[in-house]
């Protein structure tokens, strides 16, 4: 079953901007072999981690969004456990969240064509504990 | 005795707090005469319903940091007076933003 992913990696910070760019099309290589369909690729830039991690401070943040199913993903994260300049990474499954944003959005778009009400409850809520006080 | 003891405790704890719940129920206009503080407590609102922001994502570090506490902790909801929903949301986009380091779990 093909589902959405987003995969964030650092990449460790003395890597040289060509063999970063080698490592990210290698890693892409393998996400397609694996059954994946890459995409979207951003690099981040360079940034200071929050904490360090292997004893590096900074590191340069690359996201990557596929299309994929769970043994495509657990073999590229596999691939990253191994792959040494790679100091961290994080898989986020987005396809959900993305569903439930369309279904706001959606909902949102339908009340703006019939404006509700909404400003009646309103006052008289603030005004109840006034009374009470 | 001591078992005595705790119970009394036990009961009178709750007397102090029932006024200061009741002045933050209601929110902010009652709540600050009752308790003789001078200043005005506003209603909190939820930011995210109010600003309209469906998507907590875990990579928005600044829109996140807003809700973290100088060493890093997540500020409580009765604190910064986001919704229930949104909390949830918050509080998994934060461990989300620790685990790839764009947070600290722990700042020093």
């Amino acid at each position: 079953m093909q589902r959405a992913y987003e995969v964030m990696f650092i990449v460790r910070p003395d890597l040289s901007e060509e063999d970063t760019d080698k490592l990210i099309a290698t890693l892409q290589g393998h996400a397609a072999t694996a059954g994946a369909t890459v995409l979207n690729t951003e690099k981040m830039g360079r940034r200071r981690l929050a904490y360090d991690v292997k004893k590096f401070s900074d590191g340069q943040y690359v996201l990557l969004t596929l299309n994929a199913d769970g043994k495509a993903v657990h073999e590229l994260e596999r691939r990253m456990r191994v792959a040494e300049p790679v100091i961290k990474f994080l898989t986020v499954r987005t396809d959900e969240d993305q569903q439930r944003l369309d279904k706001v959005k959606k909902l949102r778009a339908a009340k703006q064509r019939r404006p509700a009400p909404s400003t009646e409850p309103a006052p008289a809520e603030s005004e109840a504990p006034a009374v009470n006080a | 005795m001591a078992d005595e003891a705790t119970h009394e405790s036990s009961t009178q704890a709750p007397r102090p707090h029932t006024p200061r719940e009741g002045g933050r129920g209601p929110g902010g206009p009652g709540g600050g005469r009752e308790g003789g503080r001078k200043f005005f407590r506003r209603k909190k609102v939820c930011k995210f319903c109010v600003e309209k922001i469906d998507d907590i994502n875990y990579k928005d570090v600044r829109l996140l940091q807003g809700f973290v506490a100088e060493r890093g902790k997540i500020v409580p909801r009765r604190l910064t007076g986001v919704c229930t929903p949104h909390q949830r949301r918050l509080t998994a986009a934060i461990k989300r933003a620790r685990n790839i380091a764009l947070l600290p779990f722990a700042a020093r």
